[in-house]
């Protein structure tokens, strides 16, 4: 078979991936999910476990240790079944608190601590490189089996090119589907939908190489059977304490291994989808393992000694010349590590860039978390950074590993490693007394015994330990052998390894734990993980009233964006009652906030964030009572007490704001009465002076002509007085007609500048500059323009007037959401006070006593009737920086406008 | 020898009309729009007759009142004061800060001149 063929159908492959990616985005994006969020879906996704390792290596491991290799299927299948026990636990947890990744989940529970994140960060990519690398030989052997001897211009066997160009385009897909957006906990549709792809493609390969075999090769089951008998495989013996090593080292891989956890916590749509996924997914591993030993013995027989068992599904149907079938197989085993790297690397880009790169930015940044600016573009680049780190990682250790190894014992060497997470991640789950301190200690502990008794010496003889070194021990110190440890010899070295890393790992945890104290907010952490299902305290880690809803705005759209950040804060504000968006800073409310962040950039580092602005928190002896399990039936009652007393709080909070409106309102009403008198007398004042003037006569002509032009230009001041007001009595009592007809937003904002450049009345040297994005200006309203513009030409006066920085500049953002244009103008002088931006919608509310600005006050009360007879709105915009409004105004005014105008 | 009064107001045409109305009859007419430094340029050069606004941009003019009956050199100054709000309000506010009259506006031009002229004549009997 022409090997460009195989290069060829690979790329058609990977184009196909990039489709379904691209496709179910943009599924997602429009509808929302639908059959995308199936349990059928997850279940495949979870097939993630099966990486090039099961897919090639378990017929080699078959082919040389017998039935063993069942038991990497063995702990998986006992978890899932027993899900009840743990897996939904493990998710519910996940869901509540908003978890991005394993590490967060360590630091989540052990009181948000940033540190036990960097240390399950570091652990999590130590473990995972190998694995990467590993499935970077699976597909550069698999090349190598197809490739022509003597390629003219690649050789495809060469490891360099071959590793580089797969995890090269690895990259580039996790990159452009991993990072689409900032929030772990808005599923990567995309992602999952490509890998549940793969999962169906390496099945049906297997089963198919299977089939071939059987019926095939053999003939039938039946035969099969009996050359099972025949050949070696019979004779394997059980060893049951390596049998017993594998099954755990299997079922705490599928528990910490980051992208299983990716897989299974984070992109976890629905808690039913594991009741489901619990018989499902065993049966997915049934039907991979189902064909592995036929295969293997075929092999055996058929291929000539020497043969590489871990590629006899792809030399099998090649021997026979069943070429499409090998190259089935072939994009089988592709699958299988493209679907484990791209996950893998995605999970672990999201631990770097939260538990690592986020605090030091934040750190090397003055100011804080309030300072202005996004940082979702710093995360989403330390992300994507991050993913292309990882890969490089896995080839450098590919190379520098020499590809030698047999595929399955690096496999078994990142398990047990990722498994040194176990005692910290159940410990937390189900002991209260796990402290932060506990959990570190257990895990450098399980860490540093792993490196030393299987990684370091996974290297061979040329690695970092000499073979006098494994023999003798260092300096010659007997019972450090890193392969016998306390003198323990005999013991097969991977359950020595596991045995000894899991046990002094568990010790170190629960000793620890219990003789250290842990802090208040790790015991609420601690209450919240191990009691999830019985009771959900609110986790008050804060005071009231500390924190400024404006700053705490200003920093949440840093990182969730402007639009998600701003509905966030309205919803917020809606249930305690207010209107805008700014709600009172409710300990409740920021630990939604704090939940909705750590979304984005991990528990620990939204804590801090927040921690910037609401001062550090603390946890109260009646937070710490809630947490009491004795105190449960006193906390049922209190709560229902206190339901009733956020009920009269809401009630009283409205009061609260109707009451202060009403009382600036009388101030203002007062005010206003002096206001009108003022503008209306002055003018009136000129009129009467200079025609008594005039009319005691005796003036030259040039004088006269003047007097007269200043009489002429008072009236007309007056005049304009008195339009506004009737302007606003008429919207007021809704005897205003509109006339509707199609109008272009881009027309609209060009003639209210045009016209606000003619009303200099501020003098020709405010030099305002309009910043206008024309393209996104182009949409058709069906509205009335003149009143519209009468809007427009109103705010853009407005920041004429009162925008008071040393180059005012006035930015306007179109654009088109849910049937309705939005459009804001935010300028860049020093905005609006938050005590004034309930009021300047009322009549005659000017904020400033003088009259610099020549109005009485009337033109944003104008405004607001315009845009309700619009069918629209108009409101402050808190938190731009400078004084920020959005008109809202619906694409057709049609009915909408008519009913409004009723 | 010239009478001086000086005009504390922001208006540039009612500045205009009173400059007009007092220059015809003798007067030296001294403007001055900023209320913030309004106090100042009173103390650097007392004018027989100070004519006040009551809304200048930067500080009222109740407080230039009350600023300059607190300093020796204006404390005995005939002021005249102006105000567009026409509140009675406002009329206490002048006489209990110690203003000499209080008008409001609009005025009529010759009453303005008269209570200037009478204000310079030393009669200082409320109107």
């Amino acid at each position: 078979m022409s090997f460009n063929l195989l290069v060829s159908v690979s790329l058609g492959y990977v184009a196909l991936l990039f489709m379904v990616a691209a496709l179910a985005d943009r599924r997602a994006r429009r509808v929302g999910g639908g059959w995308l969020r199936s349990p059928l879906v997850y279940t495949l996704s979870l097939s993630v476990y099966c990486t090039a390792w099961t897919f090639y290596g378990a017929v080699g491991y078959a082919a040389r240790s017998g039935l063993e290799f069942i038991t990497i299927y063995l702990g998986p299948t006992l978890v899932f079944t027993g899900w009840w026990l743990l897996l939904r636990k493990l998710v519910r947890v996940g869901r509540t608190q908003r978890i991005t990744s394993i590490a967060d989940m360590i630091s989540s529970r052990y009181g948000k601590s940033n540190r036990l994140g960097v240390l399950v960060t570091i652990l999590a990519v130590v473990g995972t490189t190998p694995y990467i690398a590993l499935q970077l030989q699976s597909v550069t052997l698999s090349f190598g089996v197809f490739a022509a001897p003597g390629a003219e211009f690649w050789d495809p066997a060469d490891p360099a090119s071959t590793g580089l160009w797969v995890a090269a385009g690895l990259a580039v897909f996790t990159i452009l589907f991993g990072t689409r957006n900032l929030n772990s906990n808005e599923r990567h549709h995309g992602v999952v939908m490509a890998i549940a792809v793969e999962a169906v493609v390496k099945l049906v390969a297997l089963m198919a190489v299977g089939c071939f075999v059987v019926w095939g090769i053999a003939d039938g089951p039946a035969d099969i059977l009996a050359r099972i008998d025949n050949s070696a495989l019979a004779g394997w013996q059980i060893n049951p304490t390596r049998w017993a090593g594998l099954i755990f080292t299997s079922a705490a891989a599928i528990l910490c291994l980051p992208r299983m956890f990716q897989v299974l916590v984070v992109e976890n749509e629905d808690e039913a989808h594991l009741g489901v996924a619990s018989w499902a997914f065993p049966l997915y591993l049934c039907m991979m393992s189902l064909f592995v030993v036929p295969i293997a013995v075929v092999g055996l027989e058929h291929l000539p000694e020497g043969a590489n068992p871990d590629l006899f599904v792809l030399t099998l149907p090649l021997k026979e010349n069943w070429n499409g079938l090998a190259m089935l197989a072939f994009l089988g085993g592709f699958s299988s590590a493209t679907s484990m790297v791209i996950v893998a690397a995605l999970a672990l880009a999201t631990m770097v860039s939260n538990h690592v790169v986020m605090p030091v930015y934040l750190n090397s940044r003055q100011g804080g978390a309030t300072m202005a600016g996004d940082v979702r573009g710093v995360v989403l680049r330390a992300r994507r950074f991050s993913i292309a780190a990882v890969l490089a990682l896995g080839y450098l250790y590919y190379r520098f590993s020499g590809g030698s190894a047999a595929l399955a014992s690096i496999g078994l060497i990142s398990f047990v490693g990722v498994s040194q997470v176990l005692p910290a991640l159940l410990g937390g789950l189900f002991w209260r007394g796990g402290t932060r301190a506990g959990a570190a200690a257990g895990l450098v502990t399980g860490f540093v015994v792993w490196a030393y008794v299987l990684f370091l010496p996974s290297f061979g003889t040329d690695g970092p330990f000499s073979p006098t070194m494994l023999a003798e021990g260092p300096f010659g110190i007997h019972w450090l052998r890193p392969q016998a440890l306390f003198g323990i010899d005999g013991m097969d070295p991977f359950v020595h390894a596991v045995f000894w890393s899991i046990l002094l790992n568990t010790v170190a945890f629960c000793g620890v734990s219990i003789r250290t104290f842990p802090t208040p907010l790790e015991r609420l952490q601690g209450a919240q993980v191990v009691n999830v299902f019985e009771h959900t305290l609110g986790a008050r880690g804060w005071t009231r009233g500390s924190a400024e809803a404006e700053d705490l705005l200003m920093m949440a759209q840093r990182i969730l964006g402007p639009s998600d950040a701003q509905a966030l804060f309205q919803s917020e504000a809606s249930t305690q009652g207010k209107l805008g968006y700014l709600p009172e800073t409710t300990p409740e409310f920021l630990d939604r906030l704090e939940r909705e962040l750590a979304a984005s950039v991990g528990a620990a580092t939204a804590h801090a964030m927040v921690a910037q602005i609401a001062g550090s928190s603390t946890v109260g002896v009646e937070d710490l009572m809630r947490v009491a399990d004795e105190a449960q039936q006193i906390l049922e009652y209190s709560n229902r007490l206190e339901a009733q007393s956020k009920e009269l709080e809401r009630t009283a909070r409205k009061l609260r704001d109707a009451n202060q409106k009403l009382t600036e309102l009388s101030i203002q009403k007062d005010a206003f009465l002096s206001q009108i008198s003022h503008e209306l007398r002055t003018p009136m004042t000129s009129v009467r002076a200079f025609s008594e003037i005039l009319r005691e006569g005796g003036l030259d002509e040039s004088d006269q002509g003047r007097y007269a032009g200043i009489i002429h230009d008072e009236a007309i001041r007056l005049t304009r007085l008195l339009d506004d007001l009737l302007d606003l009595s008429v919207l007021e009592n809704a005897q205003v007609s509109l006339s509707l007809g199609a109008a272009r937003l881009g027309d609209l904002l060009d003639r209210a500048i045009a016209a606000t450049g003619a009303l200099t009345e501020v003098g020709p040297d405010d030099g305002l500059k309009v910043a206008r994005d024309p393209g996104r200006e182009q949409i058709e309203l069906v509205t009335d323009a003149d009143r519209l513009t009468q809007v427009f030409i109103n705010l853009i006066g407005n920041a004429k007037k009162y925008c008071d920085a040393q180059e005012p500049e006035l930015r306007i953002r179109a654009r088109q959401r849910d049937g309705r244009a939005v459009i804001d103008f935010i300028d860049n002088g020093s905005g609006i006070p938050a005590r004034s931006q309930d009021i300047i919608f009322e009549k005659f509310s000017r904020l400033s006593d003088q009259s610099a600005a020549g109005g009485a006050g009337l033109g944003l009360a104008i405004c607001r009737e315009i845009m309700l007879r619009l069918g629209g709105s108009i409101e402050y915009l808190p938190g731009q920086g400078g004084a920020a409004f959005r008109v809202t105004v619906p694409l057709a005014a049609g009915r909408s406008a008519a009913q409004a105008a009723q | 020898m010239g009478k001086r009064v000086l005009l504390v107001e922001d208006e540039p045409n009612i500045i205009e009309a009173i400059r007009f109305i007092l220059s015809r009859d003798g007067w030296v007419v001294d403007t001055h729009s900023d209320g913030s430094t309004a106090v100042d340029t009173v103390l650097s050069a007392v004018p027989d007759v100070l004519v006040l606004d009551v809304m200048l941009p930067g500080k009222s003019g109740f407080d230039i009142l009350r600023e300059l009956r607190g300093a020796s050199a204006t404390a005995d100054l005939p002021i005249l004061m102006l105000t567009a709000k026409g509140q009675g309000r406002d009329r206490e506010l002048a006489e209990r800060y110690g203003a000499n009259r209080f008008m409001t506006k609009p005025f009529s031009n010759s009453e303005v001149l008269e209570t200037v002229n009478a204000l310079q004549a030393g009669v200082t009997d409320q109107a």
